[in-house]
C-alpha cells in the first residue's frame, strides 16, 4: 500500500527501519522512543506472533495518540501472558474484564471519556480470534453498530490457543486443532465453515476496517495511524502466527505471516465506510504448500499420504482471494 | 490511587521476570565476509564503502575504499571486477555495479581534490620500490601511510607502468591516472624516473634501504615463429601501445591484423581502428568461448567494427598479405590444424601473445628462486631473499592491475612487520556470507544501472573515454542496491521483530546489542535479519 | 417534593438526581420503564452530562458499565430476571474488580417456564457474587436506596444492587417524596474513583491471580463488603436527618420487642405481612416482623439482636433453592439462636398474590406447631398430585420403575 514512496533505499520500506529514511518516515518500531507498551518479561511462548503484533499495534497507537491511550483486553494468551500477578508487562492503562465482553468494556471506557470531555484519550480493545469472532462477537457487533469510538484489534492466530489449541470460527480449513483432530477421512477443520470477520465488520458500514500481518510492519503501523484518524468504530484484524498452535519453528513466526500473505491465503487490505480502498499486493507469489509445509497443524496433508486434493482446495481458496482482492499486480 | 491487592498492578513490573532463562539457543551478532570483498584481489572492503556511499557520504566512502586501494578512479575503469561476479545480488536480479560506483567515487575524489589521510609519524626506515606500475605505486602508498620513507625507482619516463604504456587512453584517460599518481606522491613518496635498477642489491646499498619491493611488471613481448619475408611489417603489442604515448603514433596501415586472443589483442585492434585503420582483424586460434579476453571487451570491439577470425593461425606473413590456416577443435577442445589455408590482406601484423618478465636486475642476488620466468614469493610476498619482496606481473598470479595493487598492499603490510621484526597477521577470515544466509524478501526490486557509453561514431574516430561515469543519482541508486551481505546495515529489523524487546538499539553507527535477560532465544531476529548478521548458537547449560 | 408517580419513574428520577455519567439500557420487563425514563431525560438534555447507551444485551450492559466505571465514570444500569442471568459473568467480574456500579434489579421470576412476574429468584441467584444487595420495601425506599447505593458503592468501591419487586413496586403509582438536587448533591459527593484507567498514571486492572494470592483476594473482598455493615446504620441516620424519613439501614424491626414469633421477609411483601401481623396482634397473637433491607452483606448482629427474644421465626421468601428449601431461611439459621424453630414459607413465586388470609393461616399453623418446616403458600395440592400421578403413569415402563416410583416419597425423604 502506498504509505511511503519506494526510494530504493535498499530495502524500501520492508524492513523495520532504514537508516537512510528521514526520521518522520521511519516506523515507530525502529525508534528508541517507542513505548514498548508490552514490555519485556511477559510469558508468551518463544516467537509468539501475538506478543509481537500487540506491541506493534499498541506502540503505533501510542505514537499517534501521544500516549493518550487506554486498552481493554479480552481473556486469552495476550492477557494471560502479560498480566499474571504480581507482574504486568503493560505500560499503558489497561483493563481485562472477561473473554467475551471486551468491545463492550471499551465502549464503556469511551463513553466515560466522552462524558468527562477527555476525547483526546483514545480507546483500543483487543482480543484473540476466539474472543473476537466467537464469544465476543455479540458485543463487537453492538460496538460496531453503535459506531462507538473504539479501535478493536483482533489478533488472529486461528484458534483458542490459550486453552490448548482448540478450533475457533477463525481456524482455517484442514488445520488440525485439539477439537478438529487429524483423523478420519477428512482430517482437521472442515471446509465451508468459519467467519470472514473483516467482511462482516465492513457490512456494519463502520468507518474503517483493515487486515494486516506481523510480517508487514510498515503497513500495520500505517493502518493503525489511519484508523486513529477516524472517530467511531474501527476494526483491525492482524494475523499473528502461533508457533505452539501452528507447530512451526519459533524462528519462523514472521515468515509464516509473510507466506500467508504472499500465497493469497490471508488477504491484506483496508476498507473505508464498507468499501475496499487499498490492498497490499503480493510481491513474490508462492504456492500454498510453501505456507502449509512448515506447520505441523497441516502435517497430515503431506504424510503418510500426500493430500493433493486438500491442498488444491486450499490453493483454490487462496486464488479466490487473489482474484477478489486483486492481490497480484495487474500487468 | 488505592490499588486493590493483586488485581491491579503497576505498569511494566514484568521486568522483574527474566525470561532469558528459557533460552536454549542464543543469538549473536557477527560480521560475515561478503562475497564481493572475498573476491576483490585488492582486498577492498566493498560492503563497507558502499555503506557510506548509500547514505550519500561519498567522501567517507572514498576514504574507506582508499584504505585498501589508492586508485579508485583507475580501478573504476580498468578493473575486471571479479567482485561483481561473486556478488549475491546476482541471484536476485543482477549484481551490484560495484565497479561503476567505484568509478564515480574515484572521479568525485579527483574533482573535489580529496587528499589521503596524513601518514603515520615517520618510522625512520627506508624502503625502495622498483617500478612505478600499479603494484609499485600501491606498495609505496601503503608504506608511506605507515610512516616509512619510500623511494620509487622507475625505468621509464613517467609513472604508471602498463596503466600508461599498455591500457589505451579511451579506457583510461591520462589525467585520471596522473591525478591518482600525484596524490600518492603527495604523501611524500619520492619518484625517480628514468632510473632503471640494474642491480637491486647495489641500489639498496647505495641508497641505504632497509627493504625493497620489486614490481617491474612483464614487458618483454613473447614472439611466435612466423615465416615472413622482409617486407612484412610485424610488430608487437607492447611496442604499439607504448608508441601511442610518444610523439609520433605507430604507422599500422589501412588493414591491420592482430594475432592473439587476450585483452591486449583487443586493445590493439581498437587502437588501430581509432588510428584510422579501415580494417582491424584479430586472428585467434580458438573460439570465442575460449578467448581469454573478457566478453564485454570483445563486445565493445565488435561494436567498433573490429573483425575477429576465430579458429585460425597465421602461417606466413608477406608484403600486404598473410596466410592463415583454419583450425578445428578436437574432442578435448584443443585446436588442430586442418590444412585449409586462406590469404588475407594485411598492411601490418601485430603480435599480442603475452609478455615475459625482465629479471636481469636480480642476476646478482644470490639464491633468488625463479620459476617459469617469474619470481617465487611466499604468502608474505617475500622472495627467497630476506628483505626483498615482489609482486604484480613479475610473480605468479593473474596479471591484472587489481592483483598488482593487492600485492602492493599485502607486501607493504608484511614489509612493515618485517621491518619491526614481526610477522603481519591479518587474522582469520570471517565465514562467507553466502546467499542462503540472507533473507532477501526485505530488499526492494531494483535493476542495475549501466554506465553511459560514448556514441559509436566518436568511439572509432577519437580516443575519448568510451565508458562514462554514473552521475550522482544513479551512483547512489546503484550503491543502495547493495544487500550488505553479512554485515549489519542498521535496518532495525532485529530491534523491531523481537517479541520480547530483547534487542537494544545503540544508535546510529553503533548497531545493536542483545539483552540476554529477556531474550528467549526464539530465533526470529536471526531469521529476519536481511543480511545474515545474526547467528543462533547453542546456549551453554 | 411530593409526587404521585410510577415506581419506575420515581427510581429513574432518583437515579438522575445522582448524576450518573454512563447509563446502559437493555429492555426487560419489569425494569424497562426505569431506563426508558432515564433515556428520555438524557435525550432531552435534562440529565447531562450523561451517556445513554442502548446496548445489545445485558451482558454488554454490565460490561459497558464495567468499562465506564473503570475509566472513572459513575455508571448505572438496570435489569431483571433473564437479563440478570445473561449478565451473570460480568456481574461477578464487576464485584471482583471492585467497581462501584449501581444496578437496579426489578425482581422477577426466572424461566423456564418463562414468567414475567415478580419473585426474588433473580437476585437470589446472584447473592454470592460479591455485590451489596439492598431490598426496597416501598417505592419511597426504592428511590432513597438508590441515592444511598451510589454513596455506599463509591465509598467501598464495590457494586451495589438495589432490588425492588417487579410490577408490585415498579409499576405501582404511589405518592413519593422526591428529594431536590441540592439535597442529593449534599448527601452524595462527586465520584472519586479508587482506581482509574488514566494515561497519567497507568495501571493494569484485572490481572490473573493464581493460588498464591486468590484466597487473600477473596478474603479482602469479604472484609470490604462487611464494612458496609458499619457504614449503613450511620448513613441511614444521616439520611433521616437530611431527608426527614427512615430509609435504608440494615433491617427494619416491627413489633418485635415482645414477639414470640417473628416473620422475616424482604421487599414489598413486608407491607402485607405487617398488616397481617397487626390483625393477629389484635387477636392476642404475639407476632412481630423483621424486614431485611441489606441482604448482602448479611447483617448477622442486627438480625440476631432482632430475633433474640423470639421463640419461632418464620422466613417468608419469594425464592427457593430447589432441592434445599429456603435461601433466606438458610441464612437466618446461621444467625438465629433458635435454628430449629426457623420455618420457611415460600410465597409469591412467579407473581402469585400473597394474601393476608393465607399469611394469617400459615402464621397461626406455625404458632400452633402444626406447620411443616417448609411450606409452599397456597400450593394447589390437587394439581400437583394430579401431575405427579400422570407422570407416574406415563413413565411406567416395567415392574422395577414402578417399584421405584412407588417409593418416591421415601426416596425424597432420604435425600433430605
Ligand atoms: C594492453 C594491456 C591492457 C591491459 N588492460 C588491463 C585492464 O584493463 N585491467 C587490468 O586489470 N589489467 C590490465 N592489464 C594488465 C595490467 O596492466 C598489469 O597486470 C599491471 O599493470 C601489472 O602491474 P605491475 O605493477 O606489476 O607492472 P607494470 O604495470 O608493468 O609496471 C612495471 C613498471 O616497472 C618499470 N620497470 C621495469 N623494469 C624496471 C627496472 N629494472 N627498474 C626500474 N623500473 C623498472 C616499468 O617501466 C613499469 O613502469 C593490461 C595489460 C596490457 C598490456
Ligand atoms: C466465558 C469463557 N469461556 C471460556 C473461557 C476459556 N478461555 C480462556 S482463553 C480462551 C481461548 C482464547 O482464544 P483466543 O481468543 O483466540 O485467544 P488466544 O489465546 O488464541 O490468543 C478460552 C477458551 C473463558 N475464560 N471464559
Ligand atoms: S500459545 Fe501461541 S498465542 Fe499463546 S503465547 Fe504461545 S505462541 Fe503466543
Ligand atoms: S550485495 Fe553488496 S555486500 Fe553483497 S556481494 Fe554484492 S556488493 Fe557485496
Ligand atoms: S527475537 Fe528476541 S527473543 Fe528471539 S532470539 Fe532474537 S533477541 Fe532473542
Ligand atoms: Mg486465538
Amino acid at each position: 500500500m502506498s504509505f511511503q514512496p519506494v526510494k530504493f533505499y535498499q530495502t524500501g520500506t520492508f524492513t523495520v527501519g532504514n537508516r537512510l529514511l528521514p526520521d518522520n518516515e521511519r516506523s515507530v518500531q525502529s525508534t528508541v522512543r517507542r513505548t514498548n507498551s508490552l514490555n519485556s518479561g511477559h510469558r508468551a511462548c518463544q516467537g509468539c506472533g501475538e506478543a509481537l503484533g500487540a506491541r506493534y499495534a499498541i506502540d503505533a497507537a501510542m505514537e499517534v495518540t501521544n500516549g493518550q491511550l487506554i486498552a481493554a483486553n479480552a481473556t486469552g494468551c495476550l492477557e494471560v501472558f502479560s498480566t499474571p500477578y504480581p507482574e504486568t508487562s503493560w505500560q499503558i492503562p489497561w483493563v481485562h474484564s472477561l473473554f467475551g465482553n471486551t468491545a463492550a468494556v471499551a465502549t464503556g471506557i469511551a463513553a466515560a471519556l466522552r462524558v468527562k470531555g477527555r476525547s483526546e484519550t483514545r480507546v483500543v480493545a483487543q482480543g484473540g480470534d476466539g474472543g473476537t469472532t466467537d464469544i465476543g462477537f455479540g458485543c463487537l457487533s453492538g460496538m460496531f453498530e453503535r459506531n462507538d469510538d473504539v479501535l478493536y484489534i483482533c489478533y488472529d492466530n486461528g484458534g483458542y490457543m490459550n486453552t490448548g489449541v482448540q478450533r475457533s470460527s477463525a481456524t482455517p480449513p484442514a488445520a488440525r486443532t485439539a477439537t478438529t483432530a487429524a483423523v478420519g477421512p477428512t482430517p482437521g477443520n472442515p471446509f465451508g465453515q468459519g467467519k470472514d470477520l473483516p467482511a462482516i465488520a465492513m457490512a456494519h458500514n463502520i468507518p474503517y476496517v483493515a487486515t494486516a500481518t506481523v510480517s508487514e510492519l510498515r503497513d500495520l503501523e500505517a493502518k493503525v495511524r489511519r484508523a486513529m484518524e477516524f472517530r467511531g468504530a474501527r476494526y483491525l484484524h492482524i494475523l499473528v502466527p502461533c508457533p505452539l498452535g501452528w507447530g512451526h519453528d519459533s524462528s519462523l513466526t514472521i515468515r509464516m505471516a509473510r507466506l500467508a500473505h504472499e500465497s493469497g491465503i490471508f488477504p491484506v487490505f483496508e476498507a473505508e465506510n464498507g468499501e475496499v480502498t487499498g490492498v497490499s499486493k503480493i510481491r513474490r507469489q508462492v504456492p500454498v504448500e510453501e505456507y502449509l509445509k512448515p506447520q505441523k497443524r497441516y502435517a497430515h496433508l503431506f504424510a503418510p499420504r500426500p493430500r493433493e486434493d486438500v491442498i488444491r482446495r486450499i490453493q483454490e481458496a487462496a486464488d479466490r482471494n487473489i482474484r477478489r482482492y486483486r492481490l497480484l499486480e495487474e500487468a | 490511587m488505592r490499588k486493590p491487592f493483586a488485581i491491579t498492578l503497576d505498569p511494566g513490573s514484568s521486568l522483574a521476570n527474566h525470561t532469558g532463562s528459557w533460552r536454549t539457543l542464543r543469538p549473536e551478532y557477527l560480521d560475515r565476509l561478503p562475497p564481493c570483498n572475498n573476491a576483490c584481489p585488492a582486498g577492498e572492503n566493498i560492503q563497507a564503502w558502499l555503506f557510506h556511499a548509500e547514505s550519500g557520504d561519498y567522501e567517507a566512502a572514498w576514504r574507506s575504499l582508499a584504505q585498501d586501494n589508492p586508485m579508485p578512479a583507475v580501478m573504476g575503469r580498468v578493473c575486471y571486477h571479479p567482485c561483481e561476479g561473486a556478488c549475491n545480488r546476482a541471484h536476485l536480479d543482477s549484481s551490484v555495479g560495484i565497479n561503476s560506483v567505484e568509478h564515480f567515487l574515484g572521479d568525485e575524489a579527483l574533482k573535489r581534490g580529496w587528499k589521503f589521510d596524513p601518514p603515520a609519524p615517520p618510522t625512520g626506515r627506508k624502503v625502495l620500490v622498483v617500478g612505478a606500475g600499479p603494484s609499485g605505486l600501491s606498495a609505496a602508498y601503503h608504506l608511506a601511510r605507515l610512516g616509512h620513507a619510500v623511494e620509487i625507482h622507475e625505468a621509464g619516463p613517467m609513472a604508471g607502468g602498463m596503466m600508461r604504456f599498455g591500457i589505451p587512453k579511451y579506457r583510461l584517460p591520462r589525467e585520471v591516472l596522473d591525478g591518482e599518481v600525484q596524490r600518492i606522491l603527495d604523501l611524500g613518496v619520492v619518484l625517480k624516473v628514468n632510473a632503471k635498477v640494474d642491480d637491486v642489491m647495489a641500489t639498496m646499498k647505495a641508497g641505504g634501504f632497509d627493504a625493497v619491493f620489486l614490481a617491474v611488471g612483464a614487458h618483454i613481448a613473447k614472439r611466435a615463429y612466423i615465416p615472413a619475408n622482409e617486407a612484412a611489417k610485424i610488430m608487437d603489442a607492447v611496442q604499439v601501445l607504448r608508441g601511442m604515448e610518444g610523439e609520433s603514433k605507430p604507422l599500422l596501415g589501412r588493414r591491420v591484423v592482430v594475432y592473439g586472443g587476450g585483452n591486449t589483442a583487443i586493445d590493439v585492434a581498437r587502437t588501430a581502428r581509432r588510428l584510422g585503420a579501415e580494417e582491424a582483424m584479430i586472428v585467434y586460434r580458438r573460439t570465442r568461448e575460449k578467448m581469454p579476453a573478457h566478453d564485454f571487451e570483445v563486445q565493445d570491439a565488435l561494436e567498433e567494427g573490429v573483425l575477429i577470425k576465430w579458429l585460425s593461425t597465421i602461417k606466413e606473413a608477406g608484403e600486404g598479405a598473410i596466410t592463415v590456416e583454419k583450425m578445428a577443435l578436437d574432442e578435448k577442445g584443443v585446436p588442430q590444424p586442418t590444412g585449409e589455408f586462406e590469404k588475407l590482406e594485411a598492411d601490418s601484423v601485430v603480435l599480442a601473445l603475452g609478455q615475459d618478465v625482465d629479471l636481469s636486475l636480480l642476476d646478482r642476488v644470490p639464491g633468488m628462486r625463479i620459476e617459469g620466468g617469474v619470481v617465487e614469493v611466499g604468502p608474505n610476498m617475500m622472495t627467497s631473499q630476506p628483505g626483498i619482496f615482489a609482486g604484480g606481473d613479475m610473480v605468479p598470479a593473474e596479471r591484472t592491475v587489481t592483483v598488482a595493487i593487492g600485492h602492493g598492499k599485502k607486501a607493504a603490510r608484511h614489509i612493515d612487520a618485517w621491518l619491526r621484526g614481526e610477522a603481519h597477521d591479518p587474522g582469520p577470515k570471517h565465514e562467507l556470507a553466502t546467499f542462503d544466509k540472507l533473507n532477501t524478501w526485505y530488499y526492494s526490486d531494483a535493476s542495475k544501472t549501466v554506465r553511459p557509453m560514448l556514441d559509436l561514431q566518436k568511439r572509432v574516430t577519437s580516443f575519448d573515454e568510451v565508458v562514462m561515469a554514473l552521475d550522482e543519482t544513479t551512483a547512489l541508486f546503484e550503491a543502495r542496491r547493495c544487500l550488505s551481505c553479512g554485515n549489519c546495515f542498521e535496518c532495525d529489523n532485529c530491534y523491531g521483530v523481537c517479541p520480547d524487546n530483547a534487542v537494544v538499539k545503540l544508535g546510529p553507527g553503533n548497531r545493536f546489542r542483545f539483552n540476554y535477560d529477556y531474550c528467549k532465544g526464539c530465533g526470529v531476529c536471526a531469521a529476519e535479519c536481511p543480511c545474515g548478521a545474526i547467528r543462533m548458537v547453542p546456549e551453554q547449560i | 417534593m411530593l409526587k404521585q408517580i410510577e415506581g419506575s419513574k420515581a427510581v429513574a428520577e432518583a437515579v438522575a438526581l445522582c448524576r450518573p455519567e454512563v447509563i446502559c439500557a437493555y429492555p426487560i420487563s419489569p425494569q424497562t420503564h426505569i431506563v426508558e425514563g432515564l433515556g428520555e431525560m438524557v435525550k432531552s438534555g435534562e440529565l447531562a452530562p450523561c451517556e445513554f447507551i442502548n446496548v445489545e444485551s445485558e451482558f454488554a450492559a454490565m460490561s459497558v458499565a464495567i468499562g465506564a466505571s473503570a475509566a472513572g465514570a459513575r455508571a448505572y444500569t438496570a435489569t431483571a430476571s433473564q437479563g440478570l442471568l445473561f449478565m451473570a459473568e460480568a456481574v461477578f467480574n464487576a464485584a471482583g474488580m471492585g467497581l462501584p456500579i449501581v444496578m437496579t434489579v426489578a425482581n422477577r421470576a426466572i424461566g423456564a417456564p418463562i414468567n414475567i412476574w415478580n419473585d426474588h429468584t433473580d437476585s437470589m441467584s446472584q447473592r454470592d457474587c460479591g455485590w451489596i444487595q439492598l431490598f426496597a420495601e416501598t417505592n419511597q425506599e426504592a428511590l432513597d436506596l438508590h441515592i444511598q447505593a451510589f454513596r455506599l458503592a463509591e465509598e467501598l468501591s464495590l457494586p451495589v444492587m438495589v432490588c425492588m419487586d417487579g410490577f408490585i413496586l415498579t409499576h405501582a403509582y404511589e405518592r413519593v417524596d422526591m428529594p431536590t438536587q441540592a439535597q442529593v448533591d449534599a448527601f452524595l459527593p462527586p465520584f472519586q474513583p479508587r482506581q482509574v484507567l488514566d494515561p497519567q498514571e497507568p495501571v493494569s486492572m484485572g490481572a490473573m491471580v493464581g493460588p498464591e494470592a486468590f484466597t487473600e483476594v477473596r478474603y479482602l473482598a469479604h472484609v470490604k463488603q462487611m464494612q458496609a455493615l458499619d457504614l449503613i446504620p450511620g448513613w441511614a441516620a444521616e439520611f433521616r436527618q437530611a431527608f426527614g424519613r427512615d430509609s435504608g439501614g440494615l433491617v427494619h424491626a416491627y413489633r418485635t420487642e415482645d414477639a414470640d414469633t417473628v416473620v422475616v421477609a424482604l421487599g414489598s411483601v413486608l407491607g402485607t405481612i405487617k398488616d397481617t401481623v397487626d390483625a393477629l396482634r389484635d387477636k392476642g397473637h404475639k407476632f412481630g416482623v423483621l424486614g431485611i433491607t441489606c441482604f448482602r452483606p448479611w447483617p448477622t448482629v442486627a438480625i440476631r439482636e432482632a430475633l433474640a427474644g423470639a421463640k419461632r421465626v418464620i422466613v417468608l421468601e419469594k425464592a427457593f433453592g430447589v432441592g434445599l428449601g429456603g435461601i433466606v431461611s438458610s441464612n437466618v439459621r446461621t444467625t438465629s439462636n433458635a435454628a430449629d424453630s426457623v420455618f420457611t414459607v415460600i410465597a409469591g413465586l412467579g407473581g402469585r398474590p400473597i394474601t393476608r388470609d393465607s399469611l394469617a393461616r400459615v402464621f397461626l399453623e406455625v404458632e400452633a406447631g402444626t406447620a411443616p418446616a417448609l411450606t409452599f403458600l397456597d400450593l394447589n395440592r390437587a394439581a400437583v398430585d394430579r401431575a405427579l400421578a400422570r407422570e407416574r403413569e406415563s413413565r411406567r415402563s416395567g415392574p422395577i420403575a414402578e417399584a421405584l416410583l412407588k417409593d418416591i416419597g421415601l426416596v425424597t425423604a432420604q435425600l433430605r
